[in-house]
């Protein structure tokens, strides 16, 4: 099914402004457009899952006028259905900016990418091919984790450090430079421009009641080169994956999300409501398989030792506490340490930082030591000898042990 | 007056450590020293010693805040 990825181009190209418009027609222009997008479904598609509109209807009652931030940062590390967007769809997600800024009278719009990421020229070349109401000013972060923070990003939006920040209200009624600053994911607001042109009729006729539309799923898997599909929202993972024989088990929801053992996995719905009964999480949408001769622990090890590594250096106990993490999960993978340790960091990291790296990175190895909690007494027999795999995608500068 | 809890600002503390000084049945401190809050809401009968705590802080990192006020951590990305 392709609605967001719609009209894509075979030969990797962008897809033009003119081509857009043949392919779309004119972005609607309501008098009302908070009004008219009452009612919508969407829900945010960055990870947390918060309905788009609602987001939008706060900032306006806040008295709006703050940025719109657009968020192509990718920074789910192993995500990669933004830049998709960005490369191949741009104009649909700088519509979708479009609409997110006139709905809460926003004076600007940022769309946010990481330096030397192919998204920032992409979204350069098609703001060049289109003129906008609402003044669009790209931004580039640091290729970082928490650049990508919602936090960070309207830090950065208005001039500060890309750093998360403790705020006591939701962004979207005060941000940092007191304004109301919406931060919207990049196919949050493509769904924005979708459901505008085409009514709600249109956009929640397939999907799930309770959450309409599609969502774009990154799959990854050892010895494949990784992929971005678009299906509607419920489709059990099954579909996604054709050859299910040796599949051991799944990472959903990406870095930040949880283990499932291969049959559950391959049953569960993706949507939030369906991964979170199955007891994985959507978040944004990117699905690892782990094969039968791959080690789940040892892929967990390499990812938790680079997310130590991603630490902004803020917060002491994400400082101190994910190497310590990393380490004690190291020495599970070696055999010589025990399971206890690893969760007493997880306890030492949890909600005691400013993002959700900290608490990310705990609920992932959680997850590990529940889904291969069999492996933990391989490794203590030194009876594992399988490999890591590719699936998780962790950069090779810090794979290495 | 509704319930307060004591809320770190983990951008700002450096682990200085008065505040479980100052507050010993509210707060301890980790093995690198940043200080971990013991429980949620502050009994009536703790608040003096929750506000010295907060006065404590050279880091100014420390705040006695309502109980259903945000962690300010974002969850979300955007």
């Amino acid at each position: 099914m392709r609605r967001l990825l719609a009209g894509l181009r075979d030969d990797g190209q962008p897809v033009r402004y003119a081509d857009h418009l043949a392919l779309h027609g004119p972005l609607p222009s309501p008098k009302d457009l908070l009004g008219t997008l009452a009612g919508a479904g969407l829900r945010g598609r960055g990870g947390a899952g918060f309905p788009v509109v609602r987001k939008l209807e706060v900032a306006r009652q806040a008295g709006g006028k703050g940025p719109v931030v657009v968020n192509v940062t990718e920074s789910e590390p192993a995500s990669l259905k933004d830049q998709v967007l960005a490369t191949r769809v741009p104009h649909l997600v700088l519509d979708g900016a479009q609409v997110a800024a006139r709905a809460v009278r926003a004076r600007e719009v940022v769309v946010a990418t990481h330096v030397g990421s192919p998204a920032g020229p992409a979204l350069r070349q098609a703001l060049a091919e289109r003129r906008d109401a609402v003044r669009v000013r790209l931004l580039e972060v640091p290729a970082r984790y928490v650049s990508g923070e919602a936090s960070a990003l309207a830090r950065a939006a208005a001039g500060g450090p890309p750093l998360p920040v403790l705020h006591d209200e939701p962004l979207a009624v005060r941000g940092p430079a007191g304004r109301p600053t919406v931060v919207l994911n990049a196919e949050s607001v493509a769904g924005l421009a979708l459901h505008l042109r085409h009514g709600k009729a249109w956009y929640d006729g397939v999907g799930t009641p309770d959450e309409p539309g599609t969502v774009l799923v990154t799959l990854r898997r050892s010895g494949q080169a990784p992929g971005v599909q678009e299906v509607p929202l419920g489709t059990p993972l099954a579909v996604l994956l054709p050859e299910p024989e040796g599949i051991q088990a799944a990472l959903v929801g990406g870095w930040f999300g949880r283990w499932l053992p291969a049959g559950i996995a391959l049953a569960a719905p993706l949507s939030h409501a369906g991964l979170r009964a199955a007891g994985g999480v959507l978040g944004a949408g990117v699905v690892m398989v782990l094969d039968q001769d791959e080690c789940g622990l040892r892929a967990t090890a390499e990812v938790a030792r680079h997310l130590a590594g991603e630490s902004a250096g803020q917060c002491g106990p994400c400082v101190n506490g994910l190497p310590a993490l990393a380490r004690a999960l190291d020495d599970v993978v070696a055999g010589v340490g025990a399971p206890g340790l690893v969760d007493r960091y997880r306890g030492l990291v949890r909600g005691r930082g400013l993002c959700g790296l900290p608490d990310g990175t705990a609920d992932l190895v959680g997850s590990a030591l529940e889904v291969f909690a069999e492996d933990v007494e391989a490794h203590r027999r030194g009876g594992c000898l399988r490999p890591a795999g590719q699936a998780l995608a962790v950069p090779a500068r810090r794979a290495a042990a | 007056m509704s319930g307060r809890r004591l809320r770190v600002d983990w951008a700002a503390c450096d682990g200085h450590g008065l505040c479980a000084v100052w507050a010993p049945d509210l707060l301890a401190r980790d093995e690198w020293g940043f200080p971990v809050v013991l429980g949620g809401e502050v009994p009536p009968a703790a608040l003096r010693q929750a506000r010295d705590a907060v006065r404590a802080c050279p880091a100014l990192a420390l705040a006695l805040v309502p109980v259903r006020s945000r962690e300010g951590a974002n969850r979300t990305k955007g």
